[in-house]
């Protein structure tokens, strides 16, 4: 006779199996995906540097297209990080330690709504609103500084120029920046606030000294994730800009970016052209930009784990 | 780092209280002023943005007055003479305060001034066109420049719709929704209940935050390269297809659940931690395998949870413009089949309507439509949000009794 303690009951056992096995293969699945993006961008990019009719490696020539759009892109990410940065950072202290505490997540909902509209209405937006509107300042600008490299050459007349590209992306990556800050400004240790309240500290020093050296790492990967964002921007940037050649000025239409240039030139490529290898291969620096980008921010963020709670 | 409450004469005539120093009959007025001496009348921030007000007011209609000089003149000036009020009467740490109170103040009422004009902007001129005859049931199939150059010169109404381009958007997120949802799920059951904190899950977790920020328009290429390479190998296998372009509906699904998957699995991995392990651990006492404890206890306690990730990741993708216009292309009449043909979404509709007017000539009538395209998309996914939190907080667990 068999006791029914000592032996084990077998029913079920595939079904544990077979459910493990599943939860491991979409994991690697997502593994796999990743490493696709980058096997497939670099395959098909290769008609890019290398063509047999044209005497084999032609890298120079991809490089001489690429480096305006790299440089394109940058600069319309920097404005929008050094315009959204500041008053991002601003609008995260006002939620965590301004506004009166029964409203601060309201608050929080209605900054929300900004990363809920879509980039292509962003972009509509910019076109036909944000950059008429700018086109006085233009002017205002080249007549008064002209001098400066920066706003020389003539103001643009329908105000679609980088300056209203960056305009946008930095409205469009205040959220993201917004939603990481203000994270970390409410993980400050209530303790260290009321220490420096207690010494005789006014709000503001508070903040400067307990809350900015507790939040440190937490803002500047929130901003990196904000730059990766930028960086990526497409719709925005397709519509509102008028593409052009790469200029040192702002104000004039000129200038384009890696996704722009991909968003308006991939339709009319044709399959397994050289045009197309050509966006496939931007299309992998701008890859390879975020990835470095977004790794470092994420780099940051593990670093200061322990003591900020950013993650 | 304090100041010693030796009131200055300015002090003490601002409680309108004689300056009478040294007298040692008021010398208990000044012991009891000393506790009150740095304050400023609370009357006094109300006085001072009303002058603001209207001298910003003054000044911006000295250089031909608009509502964007206005503000900044008024904020200028407010926040200056606040700051020399406060340095003045009261003392510089004060005052430094007061300065950057009133510049976060500042950034917020910047950063809410965007999100007033984008939804003004939208809402005044898609409003018209939103409540044309037909604009959500009919779609551009014989909208010629013709007919667009009748409705701005002869008046004739706007014609067309986005009918197709709702459909597109509907089937291709469904399908992204169900590629992305088991895949997202899995993993994250695989990342709560099953990893040990090895390699594989590690190396899971720092990829899908990587994956996170993969621009849209990579995702969109990458789909349409492996599209492409799949239909050329599976034709050559079977010899069944001709080759045929990689543009379809699938595609753009493909594209959008490579964002959405790190979307789905950051969300639902956070729901799934948040399961208290008693639960399992009753679970496991009653001798329940670990599978169907994970179907029948865990899944259903953090489904509220897990609903409203879902939601939020179909919120994020549905608005994606450059993924699905380099894989699933556009066209004016309605597709309903993700296999077969191009495919048209509503964003993508929105963008081309502005980049490629119907007529170019007369583009009024387009850039009606898409500005009413544009309304319906900021509703939809406004109220997918609201959606989200609506489950998520009617259908929460409940938090105590456990």
């Amino acid at each position: 006779m068999t006791s029914s303690l000592t032996q084990s009951d077998k029913r079920g056992v595939a079904g544990d199996r077979v459910f493990s096995a599943l939860t491991v293969s979409a994991g690697v699945l997502i593994l796999l995906t990743l490493a696709f993006v980058a096997l497939f961008l670099t395959v098909n990019s290769r008609d890019a540097v290398y063509q047999e009719d044209q005497g084999g490696w032609i890298l120079t020539a991809f490089l001489d297209y690429a480096y305006p759009l790299v440089i394109g892109t940058l600069i319309a990410s920097f404005i929008a990080l050094i315009l959204a940065a500041p008053v991002a950072v601003g609008v995260a202290l006002y939620i965590s330690h301004y506004a009166p505490p029964r409203l601060s997540k309201g608050i929080g909902y209605v900054i929300d709504l900004l990363a809920a509209i879509p980039s292509v209405v962003y972009g509509a937006w910019g076109m036909s609103f944000l950059g008429p509107a700018l086109i006085p300042i233009y002017g205002w600008l080249h007549e008064n500084l002209g001098f400066i490299p920066l706003f020389a050459g003539d103001p643009s007349q329908t105000g679609r120029t980088i300056f209203t590209a960056g305009v946008v992306l930095g409205v469009m990556i205040l959220p993201i920046i917004t939603s990481v800050c203000r994270e970390i400004f409410i993980q400050t240790p209530k303790l260290h606030e009321e220490a420096a309240l207690a010494l005789g500290a006014t709000r503001w020093e508070m903040i400067k000294m307990s809350v900015f050296p507790f939040a440190r790492a937490g803002i500047i990967s929130g901003i990196m994730l904000g730059l990766g964002r930028a960086l990526g921007e497409t719709m925005a940037v397709a519509l509102v800009l008028s593409p052009g050649m790469l200029t040192a000025s702002l104000i004039s239409s000129g200038n384009s970016t890696i996704p722009a240039e991909i968003a308006l030139g991939f339709p009319e490529a044709p399959p397994g052209s050289e045009r197309q290898a050509q966006l496939i291969a931007i299309g992998l620096v701008l890859f390879l930009i975020t990835l470095l980008v977004n790794m470092t921010a994420r780099w940051i963020v593990s670093r200061h784990k322990e003591f900020s709670g950013a993650n | 780092m304090t100041q010693t409450p030796t009131p200055t004469p300015t002090a003490a005539s601002a409680q309108g209280g004689p300056p009478s120093l040294g007298d040692g009959s008021s010398n208990g007025l000044v012991r009891r002023s000393s506790l009150t001496q740095n304050t400023l009348p609370s009357w006094l921030w109300i006085a001072l943005l009303g002058g603001s007000i209207v001298l910003g007011a003054a000044l911006s209609a000295l250089l031909g007055f608009n509502l964007a000089s206005f503000f900044i003149f008024t904020a200028a000036i407010y926040i200056l003479s606040s700051y020399i009020v406060t340095r003045t009467r009261v003392n510089r740490r004060r005052a430094t305060d007061g300065l950057w109170t009133n510049l976060v103040y500042l950034a917020f009422l910047i950063a809410l001034m965007p999100l007033v004009s984008v939804i003004w902007s939208v809402a005044s001129v898609g409003i018209p066109g939103l409540l044309a005859p037909g604009f959500m049931a009919s779609d551009m199939q014989g909208i010629t420049g013709l007919v667009d150059q009748a409705s701005q010169t002869e008046g004739a109404p706007v014609l067309g719709g986005i009918a197709h381009a709702l459909i597109g958007s509907l089937l291709i997120t469904l399908a992204a929704t169900a590629i992305s949802v088991p895949i997202g799920l899995l993993t994250s059951i695989y990342l709560v209940e099953y990893a040990r904190g090895g390699l594989l899950s590690r190396a899971i977790t720092f990829f899908v935050d990587v994956m996170t920020g993969i621009p849209s328009i990579v995702a969109g290429l990458f789909a349409g390269a492996a599209m492409a390479w799949f239909l050329s190998v599976f034709s050559g296998v079977t010899g069944l297809l001709t080759t045929q372009r990689s543009t379809l509906g699938i595609t753009a699904a493909i594209a959008l659940s490579v964002l959405m998957v790190p979307v789905v699995v950051r969300t639902t991995e956070e729901m799934l931690r948040v399961v208290p392990n008693e639960l399992r651990e009753a679970s496991y006492a009653l001798g329940v395998r670990k599978w169907r404890t994970i179907l029948k206890v865990v899944l259903p306690t953090a489904i509220s949870g897990i609903a409203s990730g879902v939601t939020l990741a179909i919120a994020r993708v549905i608005g994606e413009t450059a993924p699905i216009l380099v894989t699933a292309g556009f066209v004016v009449n309605t597709n309903w089949n993700l296999f077969q043909g191009w495919m048209t979404a509503l964003p993508v509709y929105i963008f081309r309507q502005f980049q490629n007017p119907t007529s170019p000539n007369f583009s009024d009538p387009s850039e009606q439509r898409a500005w009413a395209a544009a309304l319906v998309l900021i509703l939809i996914v406004m109220g997918l949000n609201l959606f989200a939190r609506l489950i998520a907080t009617l259908f929460a667990p409940k938090q105590t009794g456990r």
